[in-house]
């Protein structure tokens, strides 16, 4: 492929990333509710970790994280080294890749953004939480032969990411029907209205959903390490404050008393 | 110049003390004069809680402020990653991001109440007009704090921001495009304009900031604060010379501003520790992505606070801008007809009226929204001199004055909403309709406000012990 080719795939396909997301927040498909409870649920953030260090750190980067902050979820430093961390880093290092940004570039479109507050950057009023969004998007890759990794995804068109999870989920293509259009009677457009299974993968379905929303967990927890601390935490401020609200607001009587 | 004072032989040390302290500095003078007595009148409502809380919310944006700086890096290439290493290295980082993130919108909820209530009491009226003027001058220095402030994270939101409000003033006829580059230091939005925002954030703009809140003060404890009956209390006062219906602001006032801080607080905390993104309008979800100078966001807004401005920039098209031609005629035509005097004075008038005509005609639309949006804020200074209403509460005003002053909250209400939404046809009608009555309400102001039946005025507070 001569250079100027490749400058002008290479821009297309930034162009879609770049589209992707403001497609979906224009609508599109409604995303599905990630089961929150898994939040709180550390076997299900050590699963997810493992899950994300195993298929995602690779490409992906979470530069802003420690390794060793994954004691939050219970872990010791001793199986975070022995377990998670493949390379001879440390286990207080960031969870950097060794992925070179232009030939990331030259292969998928566009570099893999870094993962560390992607659940946080997801989120949209009015369509959900980013841990929503992840989950949908993480369940709705399809095989699509018009796209050069031979994989598409439903609520980010044009993904330049393969289905990195395929052998786990399986192969499934998205079906399709013909409506008549809403805004001209004449026309018929294209809906989508589920997925079929063409090969199996190594989980069922019901596994398959289990293991995105642990790995989703786990995104959703690395967003904000200390989200879980700080909702417990807060509860006691509140009381707190609740009590000198109501200590100020009888030292005010008290001294108001006074004022005729 | 006061008397050196000598404290008895046999005076308490704490006496002695004071009596060294005050032959030095005016210690016990200030506190008397601004605290024991201060007299403030007794009849304030819940809308007299926001001053003091505007303090404590400064006070609380200057200490996290300090603590994020130790490890904050104004670099582009490092902002980003630093505000993370706040969130999650720095030990309780935090809870000190969230406290300067939820105080910079806390701030501006605080204030906008308190210049509410300031219009609802007429508060700036005589002779209070410096007390609203440095006020209002807090209020545009807050906006640049925010406005500069929101660049350091660095996130996409912070860059794209930054660029659609710089290039706003490239629209300035003839020196637009230099001024623009003058204030981001570059081409774009890059590392030199991220420098010089920290610079004017944890600075410039913060010693402007205190020396403001300190002038404002000042001039309250001058001439004492107003009140919900809109009443002088320095009218009516007693054989000592205290004012009938003052009380000491300490204890007083202290004790009951603590009641409010507390209130505040546990509000504030429940943002914090509940809900510090606060739906994506106090930390906007794309501001979780770093700066991009190659990709737009599909959907560019301001943080809430800046989002009835922002309606009022979008508002201002070609269309608004005829709408704008046709009132200044019809002022021009009006004043004609109104105005009895020479020749002289009416050619002056028809020349006025063109030359503003030519004007709005010449120059871009876009130029018209800045103006509309910076006029916006500026017209506000006018308030003293535009409110002719004989009763300066809003208690004693007649009942249609309430409702205008109910439509203007709405008015700014939805005008905020909209700056969130992205442009549609509709939206920016009701927008275009919002901004012309901004503006009506502030320049008709002279004449409407003498309108209707108002009620007598009491001569002492109303207030009924609690």
């Amino acid at each position: 492929m001569n250079p100027v080719k490749k400058l002008m795939l290479a821009l297309a396909s930034a162009l879609c990333l770049a589209a992707g997301p403001a497609t979906a927040a224009e609508g599109g498909v409604a995303w599905d509710k990630f089961p929150t409870e898994r939040l709180t649920d550390v076997a299900a953030l050590q699963h997810g970790a493992k899950l994300f260090v195993n298929y995602c750190l690779n490409c992906h980067s979470a530069e802003y994280m420690r390794y060793n902050r994954l004691r939050d979820i219970d872990l010791t430093d001793e199986q975070i080294a022995s377990n998670l961390l493949f390379t001879d880093g440390k286990v207080g290092d960031l969870m950097k890749v060794n992925l070179d940004a232009r030939q990331a570039k030259a292969w998928f479109g566009a570099q893999p953004p870094d993962l560390t507050v992607i659940a946080r950057s997801r989120s949209a009023a009015g369509q959900g939480s980013g841990a929503d969004y992840l989950y949908t998007y993480l369940r709705t890759f399809y095989r699509d032969s018009t796209r050069a990794t031979g994989w598409n995804n439903l609520v980010f068109p044009n993904v330049g990411m393969p289905h990195v999870l395929w052998q786990l989920q399986g192969e499934q293509r998205a079906v399709h029907a013909e409506v008549a259009d809403p805004h001209d009677p004449e026309k018929k457009v294209e809906v989508f209205t589920g997925f079929e299974q063409i090969t199996p993968g190594t989980m069922s379905p019901a596994e398959y959903n289990e293991a995105v929303a642990d790995l989703v967990a786990f995104l959703q927890w690395m967003a904000e390490p200390v989200q879980n601390q700080r909702v417990r935490l807060g509860v006691w401020v509140l009381l707190f404050l609740a009590g000198f609200t109501v200590i100020a607001w009888r030292l005010n009587a008290a001294f108001w008393k006074d004022v005729k | 110049m006061a008397e050196f004072k000598v404290a008895p032989a046999d005076a308490a040390l704490g006496t002695k003390l004071m009596t060294w302290v005050d032959n030095r500095f005016p210690a016990t003078k200030l506190y008397k004069e601004h605290l024991s007595e201060y007299y403030a009148p007794k009849n304030f409502n819940f809308w007299y809680f926001f001053g003091s809380l505007a303090m404590v919310v400064l006070v609380i944006q200057i200490v996290t402020g300090i603590f994020l700086v130790m490890h904050y890096k104004p670099d582009a290439a490092l902002a980003f990653a630093s505000v993370e290493y706040i969130m999650r290295d720095v030990p309780w980082g935090w809870l000190v991001r969230y406290m300067h993130s939820t105080g910079a919108s806390a701030f501006f909820i605080v204030v906008y109440l308190h210049m509410f209530r300031g219009m609802l009491y007429g508060s700036y009226r005589k002779p209070r007009e410096l007390i609203w003027i440095f006020g209002c001058a807090i209020f545009l220095c807050l906006m640049g704090e925010a406005f500069f402030g929101y660049l350091l994270p660095w996130g996409q939101m912070s860059y794209w921001g930054a660029q659609v409000i710089v290039n706003l003033f490239a629209a300035v006829p003839f020196v637009g495009p230099d001024l623009a580059l003058l204030i981001r230091g570059d081409y774009v939005v890059s590392d030199a304009t991220l420098n010089r925002f920290f610079s004017f954030h944890v600075i410039a703009l913060p010693l402007v900031l205190l020396g403001l809140v300190a002038a404002h003060i000042i001039a309250l404890h001058e001439v004492g604060s107003n009140n919900p009956d809109g009443v002088e209390i320095k009218a009516k006062k007693d054989a000592a010379g205290r004012p009938l219906d003052g009380i000491p602001f300490h204890p007083y006032y202290t004790v009951h501003d603590i009641l409010g801080v507390a209130v505040f607080l546990f509000l504030f905390s429940a943002v914090i520790f509940f809900a510090p993104e606060m739906g994506g309008y106090f930390l906007e979800y794309n501001n979780f992505i770093p700066a991009d100078p190659l990709k737009t966001p599909a959907h560019i807004a301001p943080v809430w606070y800046f989002t009835p401005y922002y309606s009022m920039l979008r508002a201002t098209t070609d269309d608004l801008v005829n709408v704008f031609v046709g009132l200044t005629a019809l002022a021009a035509v009006g004043a004609l007809l109104k105005v009895r005097a020479g020749a002289l004075v009416k050619g002056g008038i028809v020349v006025a009226g063109l030359v503003a005509i030519v004007l709005l005609k010449t120059f871009d639309a876009k130029f018209w929204g800045v103006v509309v949006m910076g006029g916006a804020v500026v017209i506000m200074f006018f308030l003293p001199w535009l409110d002719h209403s004989p009763a300066k509460s809003i208690r004693y005003r007649p009942s249609w004055h309430k409702i205008m002053y109910g439509i203007f909250a709405v008015v700014m209400v939805v005008l905020g909403y909209l700056g969130t939404q992205p442009p549609s046809p509709i939206f920016t009608l009701v927008s275009q309709v919002g901004t012309v009555f901004y503006f009506g309400f502030f320049l008709l102001m002279p004449w409407w406000s003498q309108i209707g039946e108002f009620k007598p005025v009491p001569d002492r507070v109303t207030f009924q012990p609690h």
